[in-house]
């Protein structure tokens, strides 16, 4: 120990709680997110392009820009899998408990300015809904897209094969559909960051990976010691 | 008038200058000339390509069997076949000599001899007219005899001098063997003594003139490709300078890439170097992935191969040459005579600025199509799903007159078989006459000094009559006109690459493919419901948020006031 300090404080038996500042969003989560975000956007406007919504990008831009978005998209995927499962963050995902109440938060709580249902912390950065949107969002809408995606862009592979035209149009149809529900997602996902404490929280959170979180004198004095996570210095006067 | 526009030779000239310009006083030009005097395109101005350095090991002018003299085309055969002694038995089995082709997949007995088209309607019975592009001598009735090698015609395919020409067999009626008349003779022995390899006027001399002039037929084959500029065609412009037969290989005289039996799609690729002289496909030369494979595109390009013939996308348009071509015939306005004379309008004005037939009574009238950007001008083609085969409706196929038009010739394909890809055609349409009682299609004695020729009297019914009874056929005696249908695929007049159809000329609601159906293309096709669908469901998403945001913002006013009071 070398701040005595803290350790002299801490009581086991009566723990106090301190609100910190710390990171939350890891450098690379942050990348993930941000760089995801961007493909995202980029493979639904120049998807809309190919689909004929829109008339903003010639065919030919068109598809090497889609197809270079989805390959760089396929290829963080791929990493972060990795990454979510050596870090042990893939848990942050799993089904949590309290679906109801955030539901309920978000349908009338909010307008009551009812406090949120669900304390944030460093093993439980989300919410129960947020935890069980962005599963359905990995394990359905995604896998949608890109696994439709690759067969679409390997469609050269298989042209060959007699059941090759019915297979592109149902192949065709699910990438449609999946596109659809990501968009409306997405829509709604930026509408929530909008939800926070101000209008900005959420989205600068996100940008600068630290949000104000309680800590248990255990933890905080873990985390100060150990450095596992970045932490602000105290704003609390001694 | 009857005229077989040569495209090069004097009698081409003399008649066009003579009979169209209404010019006097012109000698033999060629018809490269003739095209600059009278328009502005780009294909007449190009200089004509260099003589060709010959590579052979025998200089014809040095022997003596070509000396002559020689008194008709059948002495220079004579003596040709003195060395090329199994040149004569070679060409007998050409159908260039036999106008005759047995699809051996179809079983259809097929060639200028038996079939009927939808331009002048059949040769056969015409050959006093027609066998004037037969590579032979005195072929003037069905009696020819096809086993004599002296008819063979060697110079109109080898002859380089550019002076021989060839005249209808018989005389015909007056009005129309009078352009024949006082042309210089042929100098037999020059002509005889310049032979070498076909070049792309000896082949064109014919084939740019195919239906009864320049660029009548195809659309794809005129007299511009004599000489024509990088833009016209690659391969053709004096940067490559290709002959026809750089890609149509010959083995024994048989020459390759015939249209009554094609491979649309070749997945042989190059073969091994010398050994494919059987095809006259893109991919014989270009390979199966002719795009550059390390890059998106042409990883993308490779992969339309399979599903897209080269000519599609690489023959952005028809006719592009400033020649242009009939894109559709009526007969039924034939005959139709001015102080009892025949007489012709020539109210086109093509890209190159020579003016074109737009009626005959002898024929009918035309109507034409090109791609002349400066006079606003563009023949796109037809795009079908094709097999490489073909199937006739020749004399013999009774049709359902209630479908019409009626396809001389039709063929099959579809997304699902592999042998199968999009192809562009010129489509022709004609109304034509036709067998009302047998509903099959008739021969028309059109040609003959005879008073039942259609030109000379323009009496259909003697005229069918006559040309079923000559031919052996049944005729009912009740002659009517029917619309038909000719496709011709189109193959000539590549781009340059640049000028390659992009993407979106088919990937798009109202693009050149919006006819095809049976698959799915992307930027082309939707699922309509689920479109809306989609768009509901973003639409849907963003009204839910705007009122919960507008919920939200009036429950924070709401606790303001409250707190306030």
């Amino acid at each position: 120990m070398t701040d005595d300090s803290i350790g002299g404080l801490i009581d086991p038996k009566h723990p106090r709680f301190l609100k910190r500042d710390v990171m939350i969003y890891s450098y690379y989560e942050r990348f993930w997110h941000w760089s995801q975000a961007a493909l995202i956007f980029t493979l639904f406007f120049s998807g809309l392009g190919l689909h004929g919504t829109h008339g903003l990008l010639d065919f030919r831009t068109a598809v090497k820009v889609h197809t270079v978005a989805a390959i760089a998209l396929v290829v963080l995927w791929i990493f972060t899998t990795f990454w979510n499962f050596t870090t042990g963050q893939w848990k942050q995902y799993l089904f949590k408990k309290g679906i109801w109440p955030v539901i309920r938060f978000y349908a009338w709580g909010i307008l009551c300015s009812e406090p949120h249902p669900y304390k944030k912390s460093l093993q439980r950065k989300q919410n129960a809904l947020q935890s069980l949107a962005y599963m359905s969002f990995m394990v359905l809408v995604g896998p949608a897209l890109w696994s439709t995606g690759v067969v679409y862009l390997l469609y050269d592979f298989w042209s060959h094969y007699p059941w090759a035209g019915e297979a592109l149009t149902y192949t065709a149809f699910v990438h449609t559909a999946a596109a659809f529900i990501m968009a409306a997602f997405v829509i709604i996902h930026i509408y929530m960051t909008t939800t926070g404490k101000t209008a900005f929280h959420y989205v600068r959170t996100m940008i600068t990976g630290y949000d104000s979180i309680e800590l248990s004198e255990v933890e905080e004095a873990y985390i100060q010691e150990t450095k596992t996570v970045p932490m602000k210095p105290s704003q609390v006067i001694k | 008038m009857i005229l077989h526009a040569w495209a090069r030779r004097p009698v081409f000239a003399i008649a066009m200058a003579g009979l169209f310009l209404c010019a006097s006083g012109t000698g033999p030009v060629r018809a490269g000339e003739l095209q600059g005097e009278a328009g502005t395109a780009e294909a007449a101005k190009a200089p004509p390509p260099a003589p060709r350095p010959s590579n052979s090991t025998a200089d014809h002018s040095k022997f003596e069997a070509l000396r002559g003299p020689f008194a008709n085309g059948s002495e220079v055969t004579k003596a040709c076949l003195t060395c090329h002694n199994e040149a004569g038995h070679q060409f007998q089995k050409s159908v260039h000599w036999t106008w005759e082709y047995k699809n051996e997949k179809t079983g259809q007995t097929l060639g200028k001899r038996n079939l009927v088209n939808n331009f002048c309607t059949n040769a056969r019975g015409n050959e006093g007219m027609c066998a004037m592009c037969h590579a032979g001598y005195n072929w003037t009735s069905a009696n020819f005899d096809f086993s004599k090698q002296e008819n063979i015609d060697c110079v109109v395919c080898h002859e380089q001098t550019g002076t021989y020409y060839k005249t209808p067999t018989t005389k015909g009626n007056a009005a129309c063997s009078i352009m024949f008349e006082g042309l210089k003779p042929i100098d037999w022995p020059k002509v005889a003594q310049s032979v070498g390899r076909p070049e792309r006027a000896n082949c064109g001399t014919c084939h740019f003139n195919g239906g009864g002039g320049d660029g009548v037929k195809h659309g794809d084959l005129d007299s511009s490709l004599t000489n024509p500029p990088r833009e016209l065609d690659v391969h053709m412009s004096k940067e490559l300078n290709f002959a026809c037969t750089k890609c149509h290989l010959s083995k024994k005289h048989i020459i390759a890439g015939s249209r009554y039996d094609m491979n649309a799609h070749d997945t042989e690729g190059t073969g091994k170097p010398g050994l494919r002289r059987d095809v006259a496909t893109c991919e014989s030369c270009h390979g199966t992935a002719p795009h550059p494979k390390n890059q998106l595109v042409g990883f993308k390009l490779n992969g339309h191969v399979a599903k897209v013939a080269c000519q599609t996308c690489h023959i952005p348009a028809l006719a592009r040459g400033g020649v242009a071509t009939i894109v559709d015939w009526d007969w039924r306005e034939a005959g139709k005579t001015k102080d009892g004379a025949g007489f012709s309008e020539e109210t086109y004005v093509q890209g190159n600025g020579e003016h074109r037939h737009t009626y005959r009574s002898i024929k009918g009238a035309f109507t034409y199509g090109e791609t002349a950007p400066e006079k606003g001008r563009e023949l796109l083609p037809y795009y079908a799903w094709f097999d490489g085969q073909m199937r006739y409706t020749t004399i013999d196929t009774a049709f359902d007159p209630s479908k019409q038009p009626v396809p001389i010739n039709s063929f099959q394909g579809s997304y699902e078989d592999p042998k199968s890809r999009i192809w562009p055609f010129k489509r022709m349409h004609t109304v034509q006459p036709y067998d009302k009682g047998n509903n099959t299609f008739v021969y028309m004695h059109l040609w003959g000094e005879d008073k039942d020729a259609y030109w000379g009297n323009y009496d259909f019914g003697r005229a069918i009559e006559v040309g079923m009874k000559e031919n052996s056929r049944p005729y009912s005696g009740q002659y009517g006109f029917v619309e038909t249908y000719s496709y011709w695929p189109t193959t000539h007049m590549v781009a340059p690459k640049e000028k390659a159809l992009a993407c979106h000329e088919c990937h798009a609601k109202n693009g050149r493919l919006a006819a095809l159906a049976g698959f799915y293309m992307p930027g082309r096709d939707h699922f309509e419901w689920l479109d809306w669908a989609g768009y509901l469901l973003i639409a849907a998403t963003f009204v839910g948020v705007i009122l919960h945001a507008m919920l939200r913002g009036l429950a924070l006013c709401y606790r303001k006031e409250q707190k306030h009071d």
